[in-house]
């Protein structure tokens, strides 16, 4: 895998080299055995390629690196560790799971240590939905091998053949003499350590026993009962709180500092290093108050609006952009009977996740230790160290289980913020970001401009497709239909706006376009909107899903009301297929568009848990909802205008259809991850349906805030 | 988080800033500011010495480590840090202590019973009705004062009460089943 281009915002994995003889787990952990998974070289390699070097820098591994391992105690508990973080996409559930089902214990029985650099192995990061894919499978194995190591024990212990020995149940059972040993009594009195390769053959799909099905999500009880403690709940001893003036636009310097005022109060201490200023007070109101008596004054210079983004966005086009090719779009479209030639916008929006960004700094004795919610925390670890010019073996990134990313959590900005602090402070600070800093200083969903340019014959066979994303993104950009002729770019653009990654980064973009452009492309045929894709589809994994959706939506027996509209979107993403059918309605006399149904079918390989896929299919339906009908970054000159839930709507209760999904299971293939794709759907099929009820068509994201525009 | 700040133009002084003399007459004039001094909160008489103008939910998360109420916004669009103040739904974010002086104040963390979950609890874990858990206090409070309201109420009746808490993950239609779960068992308690 490569990183995709478009995550403007990461920077490259730091040097790591993992040395088990300096780390003690028996201390922290107790005796027993630990096992670990040397890292595939080629998918080590694969992982760095594009931005990442490590270790010698050639991308190779050196020998001691460890993809996963896990500690299996005298008392049997299991503990697993990984880089990956939890930020509800719930891989804590289904990475237990898979453990489960090759050590053949409990799931209660087992720990997972998740997203702590001084104890878990290094990971590039959370994001490009390769949990399942890659992580899943790595730790198959290293539970695989621990369950091989706990046979050989009991074998010595028994002075029996391995052949006669069941592992069941967190035991190994002698099937012969039914003497059974708990995991806990056969590691008792060990120290032992076991590195295993890659080779290692995890239980096959069709033998699942414990992935494939739903299981609750571990830890639930700490979330219904208010336990559980994000990054902003956490309090350490002497703990102050941060807070951070901010320049008063993008683009603006600082011209004039006093904190004179603010630095006589007792108790508060503040910070300015170049253009960063701060404050830390003992409680957040104290902080608050002295913020507000430093005087800043702040140079500002022009910045694009939002009224000229678009323009600016093809303006400053990459010119040198390289587009993808095969056959000849230009002979293609003089073999079309008709031609469409169509552009496709979308503005900016927001992460907004309901956990602001926050981070808790702490040094000592010359080591710094920050928690934070973040989706790549070795990244953070490297952001530190480089801030402060300090060794990363110095640096300690903590991330509990997070409230939300979406993508938009990759950078450690707050971190840097509260140890900045916390250095010249002397005690730990806890730093959180204001609702509306979250929606100024974060980055955005990048804003695009779409051009399609296409051909058809009469009888619905698409003879040229031509294809340019300005800005966006690539992602998603290349067509899955079965089309000769084929011409496609993306072009950089200058971004007046930070961006970054999103849930499913442009293919959110590129679905809509693509996808309102083939109902385009159908109405000039005269086509079934449906019938013409199956007209241009080889993929049966995408037709698959189109016709799963179909019938349980029962497209064809629809039936046509005024002001009710229906609208159906497929597309493929980072191994998942999905299609979005929904049915609106335009409620009157307001024109509010009202989502009154979806039905999404979704396909990615082998399923882990189907109930959590379930709940992230809903989940990207519901946030999709935003994106497509109302979501917007509204700015000018600078400033965000709506950097407020008041300001920025965000789907609701009331926004939220009847819901319905299709999972198809494919045993044979296997588990790709399930966190984006399912969005990407939701825009076009609402694009579709607003035109089906209405004859507009509505070809800029988003399509209705504040209703219609009849 | 907003706590109420007599300086209610304060983004202007970010620019210009007050003269000292500003700052003595804020200092003092916090000092004879009313004080809070105790709160009931999960029936428990909490000792405390606060301004009153402080948000409850600083006061909550800050001072008495009830750090289930979670901030999402600090303007009560959200509904995260909701609470019940004398049984009734209340956004702690833009609630002051002082206001909430003298009357019982219900937290997540004052739901459970000796270690048994509430039934609305319960009917989250039941129908997954989380990913991320951050909006999940809020919600089931939120929930448990709609049901001490209507016992038994319509889908529409739930999502209309439920419309002022955002799940940004967008577990909404898992939270109208747990709640509907909830209000047939009872849940209003």
């Amino acid at each position: 895998m490569t990183f995709e281009p478009e995550r403007y915002e990461l920077r490259e994995g730091p040097a790591y080299q993992f040395d088990l003889d300096r780390r003690d787990f028996f201390r922290a952990l107790g005796g027993g055995i630990v096992v670990g998974l040397l890292v595939n070289e080629s998918a080590t390699a694969r992982e760095s390629e594009g931005g990442g070097q490590r270790g010698g820098g050639s991308g190779a591994t050196t020998p001691g690196d460890l993809a996963a391992w896990l500690h299996i105690g005298i008392d049997g508990t299991i503990t697993v560790f990984t880089g990956k973080t939890e930020v509800g996409q719930n891989i804590r559930t289904s990475l237990s799971q898979v453990v489960s089902e090759e050590l053949h214990a409990p799931i209660s029985a087992i720990r997972l240590v998740m997203a702590d650099t001084d104890l878990t192995p290094f990971d590039q990061g959370t994001f490009g939905s390769r949990t399942t894919p890659t992580m899943a499978p790595q730790l198959r194995k290293v539970a695989a091998s621990a369950r091989e190591v706990l046979v050989d024990l009991a074998a010595e212990q028994w002075k029996v053949d391995r052949s006669v020995l069941v592992v069941e149940d967190g035991r190994v059972l002698n099937s012969r003499t039914k003497q059974a040993l708990h995991f806990g009594q056969l590691t008792k009195g060990q120290k032992l350590v076991k590195t295993v390769a890659n080779d290692v053959s995890p239980t096959r799909t069709e033998q699942w026993k414990v992935a494939g099905r739903s299981a609750p999500k571990v830890d639930g009880r700490s979330f219904v009962t208010g336990r559980h403690h994000f990054t902003t709940d956490i309090k350490r001893p002497g703990m102050l709180y941060g807070k951070i003036s901010r320049p008063s636009a993008f683009g603006a310097s600082l011209a004039s500092f006093n904190g004179r005022a603010a630095q006589a109060i007792p108790g508060v201490t503040v910070v300015r290093d170049g253009e960063f200023i701060g404050v830390t007070a003992p409680s957040e109101q104290e902080a608050e108050k002295a913020l507000a008596t430093i005087e800043v004054r702040w140079n500002e210079t022009p910045q694009v609006s939002q009224g000229a983004l678009l323009e600016h966005l093809k303006k400053t086009a990459d010119a040198g952009a390289r587009p993808s090719q095969r056959g000849s779009v230009e002979t293609g479209m003089s073999a079309a009977d008709k031609k469409l030639q169509q552009a496709y916008t979308v503005q900016y929006i927001a992460h907004a996740p309901l956990e602001p960004r926050a981070a808790v700094a702490e040094w000592r004795d010359s080591r710094l230790t920050v928690w934070t919610g973040t989706q790549r925390p070795f990244g953070v670890r490297s952001e530190l160290a480089q801030a402060f010019r300090i060794p990363e073996s110095q640096v300690r990134v903590i991330v509990p289980d997070t409230g939300s990313g979406y993508g938009g959590k990759h950078t450690g900005e707050v971190a840097v913020e509260a140890a900045r602090l916390a250095k010249a402070a002397g005690r730990p600070v806890k730093l959180v970001w204001t609702r509306e800093e979250e929606f100024t200083w974060a980055y955005f969903r990048p804003a695009g401009v779409i051009e399609i340019s296409s051909g058809i014959r009469n009888d619905g066979r698409i003879t040229a497709w031509e294809f340019h994303n300005y800005n966006s993104g690539n992602s998603g950009l290349p067509t899955p239909y079965d089309i000769e002729n084929v011409k496609q770019a993306f072009h950089n653009s200058d971004s007046p706006l930070r961006q970054g990654s999103y849930r499913g980064l442009a293919a959110t973009a590129n679905h809509f376009a693509r996808e309102v452009h083939m109902d385009e492309l159908a109405r000039l045929a005269g086509m079934d909107p449906l019938e013409f894709r199956y007209k241009n589809l080889k993929d049966d994994r995408l037709r698959a899903v189109l016709e799963a959706a179909a019938e349980r939506f029962n497209w064809v027996g629809r039936k046509k009301s005024p002001d009710r509209g229906f609208g159906v979107a497929g597309g493929y993403e980072k191994g998942g297929y999905i299609s979005t059918i929904t049915e609106i309605a335009i409620d009157r006399p307001s024109a509010g568009v009202r989502v009154v149904r979806a039905t999404a079918a979704f396909e990615c390989g082998a399923i882990v848990n189907p109930e959590q896929l379930k709940n992230q299919i809903e989940g990207s339906i519901v946030q999709g909802i935003g994106g497509a009908l109302f979501e917007e970054i509204t700015f000018e000159n600078g400033r965000i205008l709506n950097p407020k839930f008041s300001k920025y709507r965000v789907p609701r209760f009331s926004d939220t259809p009847t819901i319905e999904v299709v999972l198809i299971d494919r045993k044979d293939l296997a588990p790709a991850g399930a966190g984006e794709t399912p969005i990407v759907g939701i825009a076009p099929a609402l694009g579709n349906a607003i035109f089906d009820a209405t004859g507009i068509r509505l070809r800029s994201l988003p399509m209705a805030p504040g209703g219609l525009k009849v | 988080m907003q706590s109420q700040s007599p300086l209610a133009c304060s983004h202007l002084l970010t620019v210009h800033g007050p003269p000292s003399w500003v700052w003595q007459r804020l200092a003092y004039t916090s000092l004879t500011m009313p004080r809070v001094t105790e709160l009931n909160v999960n029936g428990i008489a909490r000792k405390l010495d606060i301004d009153s103008e402080r948000s409850l939910l600083s006061v909550l998360r800050d001072e008495l480590d009830l750090t289930g109420s979670k901030y999402g916004c600090g303007e009560g669009q959200c509904g995260a840090c909701m609470v019940l103040i004398a049984g009734k739904p209340a956004r702690s974010c833009v609630t002051t202590a002082g206001s909430a002086t003298g009357k019982r104040i219900l937290t997540i963390e004052g739901l459970e019973n000796n270690g048994r979950l509430h039934p609305m609890q319960e009917a989250f874990l039941k129908t997954d009705a989380l990913q991320c858990g951050y909006c999940t206090s809020g919600m089931i409070i939120s929930g448990v004062g709609l049901l001490r309201d209507k016992p038994k109420p319509t889908d529409a009746e739930i999502r209309h009460a439920m419309e002022g808490n955002v799940c940004r993950c967008g577990t909404y239609p898992r939270i109208v089943a747990a709640i509907r779960m909830a209000a047939l068992v009872g849940g209003a308690r």
